[in-house]
């Protein structure tokens, strides 16, 4: 199978479902001219012109407003926010009219859109470049949140969401952008809502998204080497919860570890531990714990942002705390 | 667009009764007073153009031309209203006539007619998106946005503010630190003009040159009607803020009876037929509330059905 990176996948789904499909175009700040402030739009502009890729003034509303209209019109519009922070300035589009127009007009309007969008911490990029808002878009019922962790998935996820009837949040993690994987040569597409197991285990489940699913695997090899068998399920899709799968492994190593980058207040982490122990209760053998960011807005000093990042080492603790019951 | 001015006039008393009986949940803001901005405007339309309407949007839909009886039952929250009583009195929509809804939020309408007048742009269609709004919209920053797009993608939207002179119950110069909205709409480098709200004739003749504007791909277009609404901002609005003199004052150019004026001087019409076209409308009226009330509530699955196009 082919290597890519993650960002050479998602520009290889962009542009196979451009070919197979008139209707999908890309509109966003800096998409077409600048190929996209993280180069994920490389290209596109030649192949397919300025119809089709299109650059906007910086008016995040605007931009997911023209999202919602022109798929109401019944195109298929891929809306880049240039990261996720900045999409807060569209969240009336998003919220109020994107996950409302099927529900409220009684079936008549569905929004077939896509809203693209980094997310993340970056390297020093302090508190307003460095957030998370999965757990926002996920309270929303109407739009479909998707955080693929690897090139295979981003690409196959983002077919799927473009191909998809209804507003879907695709977010992308902006370190792992030229992370590289096995990505398949074929045409082919990753469903919505369908977790993965990246690794199988027996002893602890490890439940994570994003980024943290490099961390989660690197975690489960260290504590492979301890005689620990950690499974790692990657969610994929955060909305519609692939919330069987997830029991279904819980069911089999009795223990569970979830990780989330994300504040820990309300996160994605807090609700996939509520839905496990309604679920799975008796099954149990140890307190769920989970792994989340550190609840302050990032600060930029190198040390202090190290502090307050979730990573590798964090899950590992984490997994020897529900099957050993203490911390190395 | 006697008829349908009429209509609108009956349909929106019929609702504010309807309401005080509590058959009518909600907020019920009602278009009375505002009848000749939506028909001038719509009635310039062709049925495969697009509007997008406003939460005073009964008259925005009864001008498109919607069924009175799918109204008055999505009003009452039945099973047989247009919106399959999910969306209520501000969201009102009608996919076969291209009308895409009454929107809750105050400027949330602007970007996504922008959006319609880009999918009509990317189609290569001659196809118009109108787009209505209050005067309290335009100090929403989703206003200048929209404004500042359509106009620099040279789009084929008509933005239409129906200027009522209160947004809720604040007056617009209480509001605007430049109330005269040509002059702000200027900076967008669009096209724009000012009409009397009360005026149907005069709505529509500008409509057509306009809409045949935006046609020709000389768009957008900025369209300014100073209209006034005869009742409160809702049906929860006493409206205190303004005076009985200021709103007689607009009652004696009633839109209606100025345009049944003018057909009657021109010989259009005679005192007969508007007797007749009145009990027509009455009949029309009342029958939009029998099938109402006797419509079922949505079935209790509704509940979940609609969330998502796919099924899920």
């Amino acid at each position: 199978m082919p290597i890519l990176t993650y960002r050479e996948a998602l520009n290889q789904a962009l542009r196979e479902e451009m070919r197979a499909d008139p209707d999908v175009f890309l509109i966003g700040e800096e998409v077409a001219e600048y190929q996209g402030a993280y180069k994920v739009s490389e290209g596109l502009l030649a192949e397919f012109g300025a119809r089709r890729v299109i650059d906007t003034p910086i008016s995040e509303e605007a931009i997911a407003g023209a999202g919602v209209g022109a798929a109401m019109a019944g195109l298929k519009p891929v809306v880049e926010m240039m990261t996720v922070n900045f999409s807060l300035l569209a969240l009336d589009q998003i919220v109020n009219h994107a996950a409302k127009y099927y529900y409220m007009s009684g079936g008549q309007y569905n929004v077939p859109m896509v809203m693209r969008a980094p997310t993340g911490v970056g390297l020093q990029l302090g508190a307003q470049h460095s957030q998370n808002f999965e757990s926002w878009f996920v309270h929303v019922p109407g739009l479909k949140v998707v955080l693929p962790a690897t090139p295979a998935d981003a690409k196959g996820l983002l077919k799927s969401a473009i191909r998809d009837p209804d507003p879907v949040i695709f977010l992308e993690h902006e370190l792992i952008y030229l992370s590289k994987g096995e990505v398949p040569a074929e045409d082919y597409a990753v469903p919505l809502g369908v977790a993965d197991v990246k690794r199988e285990g027996a002893d602890v489940t490890i439940i994570t998204y994003s980024r943290m699913t490099l961390f989660a695997l690197k975690a489960a090899e260290r504590l492979a080497e301890r005689g620990i068998s950690a499974e790692v399920v990657d969610l994929r899709t955060l909305r519609p919860l692939d919330i069987d799968t997830v029991v279904e492994s819980v069911r089999k190593t009795h223990r569970a570890v979830v990780c989330e980058e994300d504040w820990p207040m309300c996160g994605m982490a807090a609700e996939v531990i509520a839905q496990i122990q309604t679920e799975a209760f008796d099954d149990l053998d140890a307190p769920i714990l989970r792994v989340s960011g550190v609840d302050v807005p990032m600060p930029y000093a190198k040390n202090l942002e190290k502090m307050a990042v979730p990573g590798e080492e964090d899950v590992y603790q984490a997994c020897l705390r529900v099957t050993e019951g203490h911390r190395d | 667009m006697y008829r349908k001015m009429v209509l609108i006039r009956r349909f929106e008393e019929m609702a504010g009764k309807q309401y005080m009986q509590a058959s009518i949940g909600g907020f019920c803001h009602l278009y009375i007073g505002q009848e000749a901005v939506a028909v001038g405007i719509i009635s310039a339309l062709r049925p495969d153009d697009y509007v997008m309407g406003t939460y005073r949007e009964h008259g925005q839909i009864l001008a498109v031309g919607s069924d009175p009886k799918a109204i008055m039952a999505e009003l009452f929250g039945r099973e047989t209203g247009i919106s399959r009583g999910k969306g209520g009195s501000m969201h009102l929509f009608d996919r076969e006539r291209n009308f895409m809804g009454g929107d809750g939020i105050v400027g949330g309408g602007l970007p996504i007619a922008t959006g319609v007048g880009l999918a009509i742009r990317y189609r290569g269609g001659d196809q118009v998106c109108v787009c209505f709004f209050g005067d309290g919209a335009v100090n929403e920053g989703a206003f200048h946005e929209a404004l500042n797009m359509a106009a620099l993608w040279k789009l084929p939207v008509i933005f239409v503010c129906e200027n009522n002179l209160y947004g809720m119950g604040t007056q617009v110069t209480r509001a605007s630190a430049v109330p005269d909205l040509n002059r702000r709409v200027s900076g967008y480098g669009m096209e724009s003009a000012h009409v009397d709200g009360m005026d149907l004739l005069a709505i529509r003749a500008l409509s057509d040159d306009v809409v045949a504007e935006c046609r020709a791909g000389r768009g957008p277009w900025f369209i300014e009607a100073k209209t006034y609404r005869y009742r409160g901002h809702s049906m929860a609005d006493p409206a205190t803020y303004r005076t009985k003199d200021e709103v007689e004052e607009w009652r004696v150019r009633d839109p209606i009876s100025i345009y049944e004026k003018q057909l009657l001087g021109a010989g259009l019409i005679t005192d007969e037929e508007i007797r007749g076209i009145s009990a027509e409308i009455d009949a029309v009226v009342d029958e939009s509330v029998k099938f109402a009330e006797e419509s079922p509530f949505p079935q209790a699955d509704a509940l979940y059905d609609h969330v998502y196009a796919s099924g899920e």
